[in-house]
């Protein structure tokens, strides 16, 4: 049994470490996806301190839409910057509708408020799209779908180009936005907005504006990332639930860190699929990557309250 | 001297220019209670204009209405010559009016040379595709904003505490980062909520200093509400008092010394 546990697992590694690395990059292009989501929700807490349940659905909504679009005979193209257009209203309306009346509240309600959004989503998208699966217009949009074959060490790993692709706009997106946040005017009072609304107000934020601001951004980030998630598994409702992944991201990473959101969802990414093909499916009987993320959190929050990577806050008294 | 006439010379021959900001006949209720109560005063350009009051007299609550946290029920705010209409606080930040807040309020997770660096936000106006992709206009902003930031950590003595989360600085230095964020706005008209509030001795003079020196050196207006009343007179050419959101006095400080119903309202009276 312990050989099975410490010892055998170890030993395939190395017998073959071609599977190794495959196992490896197929965790880290679903950890990628995971810190996307996990980006989204950071941004949005650190503006305003709402733990936003909708950017799971609002991953669904934009990659829908996009297909939809598609489907009534927009170029693919248009179709995204149409799709963009949809995700601004949708800010627009949110902060217009929900968060103004809401200013002031405790945080509490502004989330149940985002558990509203996350339900007439829900609604809202079937009635326009219909409720079945759709394929995400992977070809349409130039994303290449073939595949990279490699032979490290005389093994054989496959890399999809799809899969290469995701992984490059990701980064992407995450060092323009990190640019953004950590060098702008409208970086500086989105980072300033999470840290006292009174204060920021005060030097001449406007609330209305950065809030429509982050939550398109947010929506932005959901379009990168229901366009990735959509092209390996279609556009369906049931995609809404790895918007639940992002949760033990965020313990791990923290609510405020940006980059413990990235190495929080790279870091689950890839240990669930290791622990999945190792320990899970020789000893468990498989499907263990719906839960272990969660048990892997918390284990780390016994050791550290604030995730691994979240600011500390020193008050003084 | 009358100081309504517009400009005036200062004890110590500081020149006083005309009226920058005219409350008329302000009333502020929250419900059933009033805070502030039919007052009117003015504030000169140049000049250093205190409120003063025992507590719960209604000073934050006038200093909220100048700075538009707070909208009077009754009266008018006159700004530059002009009637202010209703407005945001970040759209009266946007005019020129900068502020400091009785309870500290910085970005705690952010260092001292960001939180000053928000402070010059109405300055900075490249668009926001330009900032995004960092091009054009946008990075020389950045710089030339640097350079005056720079400036104020120097003339405020901060600049051993620049790269510091301002969540880890004690108290008197926090103030003094809060401060500095209101100066990097180049406001008009500069608001300090009880700017040597919780302080001792030695930085209370520190401040007070400071007070000064930013009055002489960028000859900015400044009006800032204090319960210390020592300082005050030291500090300020005009004083409004008020008590119980009515306005009890108004004049240099000796006037408002010798005045016989600011002395009751400070010492009590014998009924």
């Amino acid at each position: 049994m312990l050989n099975d546990i410490f010892i055998a697992p170890f030993a395939d590694m190395i017998a073959a470490p071609d599977f190794l690395l495959q196992v490896l990059w197929e965790g880290l292009v679903s950890g990628i996806l995971y810190a996307l989501i996990a980006l989204g929700l950071v941004l949005i807490f650190r503006s305003s301190r709402i733990f936003n349940f909708a950017q799971g659905i609002m991953v669904v909504f934009a990659a829908l839409t996009l297909v939809g679009l598609y489907q009534m005979g927009l170029p693919a193209w248009v179709s995204v910057a149409a799709t963009l257009a949809v995700m601004f209203a949708l800010a627009w309306s949110i902060e217009r509708v929900v968060l103004r009346p809401l200013v002031g509240q405790p945080d509490i309600i502004l989330f149940m408020a985002t558990i509203g959004i996350t339900l007439f989503l829900i609604g809202f998208g079937e009635i326009i799209f219909g409720g079945e699966t759709k394929q995400m217009i992977t070809a349409e949009l130039g994303i290449p779908t073939g595949s990279i074959t490699l032979e490290p060490w005389g093994g054989l790993l496959i890399l999809e180009e799809k899969d290469i692709t995701i992984v490059i706009v990701a980064g992407l997106l995450v060092a323009g936005l990190l640019a953004f946040l950590g060098k702008t005017r409208m970086g500086r009072a989105i980072r300033a907005l999470g840290d006292d609304h009174q204060a920021a107000m005060s030097v001449g934020i406007s609330l209305q504006t950065i809030w429509v601001l982050v939550w398109f951004i947010a929506g932005m980030i959901a379009l990168v990332t229901g366009v990735a998630w959509g092209a390996r598994a279609g556009v369906s409702f049931a995609l809404e639930v790895i918007a639940y992944k992002a949760l033990p991201v965020l313990m791990l990473g923290g609510l405020e860190s940006i980059s413990g959101a990235i190495i929080g969802g790279l870091m689950i990414g890839m240990l669930e699929k290791l622990f999945e093909i190792y320990w899970g499916q020789p000893l468990l009987g498989g499907n263990t990557e719906t839960w272990f993320a969660f048990v892997l959190a918390l284990i780390v929050l016994l050791f550290r309250p604030q995730g691994l990577f979240g600011e500390k806050i020193i008050e003084r008294v | 001297m009358n100081a309504l006439a517009g400009n005036y010379t200062t004890a110590d021959g500081r020149k006083i220019g005309g009226v920058m900001m005219e409350m008329k006949n302000i009333t502020l209720k929250f419900g059933g209670v009033t805070a502030i109560s039919d007052i009117s005063f003015d504030i000169h350009e140049g000049e250093i204009r205190a409120i003063i009051g025992p507590n719960g007299a209604g000073k934050s609550s006038m200093l909220n209405v100048i700075s538009g946290f707070y909208h009077p029920q009754e009266g008018e705010v006159w700004f530059r010559g002009k009637k202010r209409p209703p407005m945001k606080p970040y759209e009266v930040a946007r005019q020129g009016v900068a502020r400091t807040f009785q309870n500290i309020a910085l970005f705690d997770g952010m260092s001292t040379l960001d939180n000053i660096m928000t402070g010059r936000l109405t300055h900075m106006k490249a668009p926001m595709w330009r900032q995004a992709l960092w091009w054009g206009g946008a990075e020389a902003e950045e710089v030339v904003n640097r350079r005056q930031v720079e400036k104020i950590i120097d003339f405020l003595e901060i600049q051993h505490i620049r790269k510091t989360p301002v969540g880890r600085l004690p108290y008197g230095l926090k103030k003094r980062v809060e401060l500095a964020r209101a100066l990097a706005a180049e406001p008009k008209l500069l608001l300090l909520d009880e700017p040597m509030a919780g302080m001792n001795v030695e930085e209370k003079e520190d401040m007070s200093r400071f007070i000064l020196d930013v009055n002489d050196e960028f000859g900015t207006t400044i009006a800032l509400i204090e319960h210390d009343m020592g300082v005050v007179m030291d500090l300020s050419d005009r004083v409004v008092v008020m008590d119980y959101g009515r306005k009890i006095g108004d004049g240099t400080p000796d006037e408002v010394r010798k005045n016989q119903d600011v002395i009751d309202a400070y010492l009590g009276v014998e009924h």
